[in-house]
């Protein structure tokens, strides 16, 4: 499946909270099918961005980490 | 990785978009860095979950409400004197531990800033951009002889403690 990316935040070098605060206020001004691409190294992030797909039901396309960069693609569901 | 993530949260939290407690109300006691720190962070996720916040700042928290260039409060030479012993304002906060007169926050924020860490300050601009409800407690405000002037501004209305309660009545309730 192809997705086209609606926006992409580079969150590398930042900590806990600032990569999940930030995700969500980029994800206010999506629409509803819109993806977030996001990169981030701080490794608690990985758990984070699982749980806060979960928390606001959010979904979670995809979920890599390479060489120390973890990359998140969320979709907006509403 | 990935699977391990999933699977935990999947226990914790269970379907998506239904996690049990949608509302967090955080007191805010303390003054120290190394507890409003927390707090900042804990409200700014909150929001970004989603979760209806509101941080409610009683006793030595309120002094974080305080304007930076506020020097001292207080109407009567008592409420003044505590004031002019420990400095009002998020960044005049004091460590609760290893404060070395200000050497230990000092090199706290330093690496803060090296760890990209946001600072209590931003982390406050940031909770009120996501709509944190910010309260303060009106009988502190009395006892220590804190007027609305001396605080920054996109404050809630102050309130007791009855209505701080009843806000927590179905909300994940943290005491910091």
């Amino acid at each position: 499946m192809s997705t086209t990316i609606a926006v992409t935040l580079d969150l590398k070098g930042l900590s806990c909270p600032m990569p999940i605060v930030k995700t969500a206020k980029a994800m206010r001004d999506l629409g509803p099918g819109d993806v977030l691409e996001a990169f981030a190294t701080d490794p608690g992030s990985a758990p984070d961005f699982v749980a806060w797909c979960k928390a606001t039901g959010n979904q979670l396309l995809e979920h890599s980490e390479q060489d120390g960069v973890y990359r998140f693609a969320i979709r907006k569901t509403r | 990785m990935a699977m391990t993530d999933t699977e935990l949260v999947d226990e914790v939290v269970g379907a998506p978009g239904h996690i049990p407690h949608k509302k967090l109300v955080i007191i805010a006691w303390s003054g120290d860095l190394d507890k409003v720190w927390p707090q900042m962070i804990l409200a700014t996720t909150g929001a970004a979950m989603g979760m209806q916040t509101t941080v409610f700042f009683t006793f030595w928290g309120l002094f974080s409400l305080v304007k930076d260039d506020v020097r001292l409060t207080g109407e009567n030479w008592m409420q003044k004197m505590v004031s002019m012993m420990d400095r009002p304002g998020m960044e005049h906060l004091k460590l609760g531990k290893m404060n070395f007169a200000g050497a230990g926050p000092a090199m706290m924020k330093h690496l803060a800033k090296g760890h990209q860490v946001a600072s209590p300050v931003e982390l406050l601009e940031m909770a009120r951009d996501l709509g944190v409800r910010l309260v303060p407690c009106q009988m502190t405000m009395d006892l220590l002889g804190l007027s609305r002037e001396d605080m920054i501004d996109g404050l809630d209305e102050p309130t007791g403690a009855t209505a701080m309660l009843l806000e927590a009545q179905d909300a994940v309730t943290l005491f910091i």
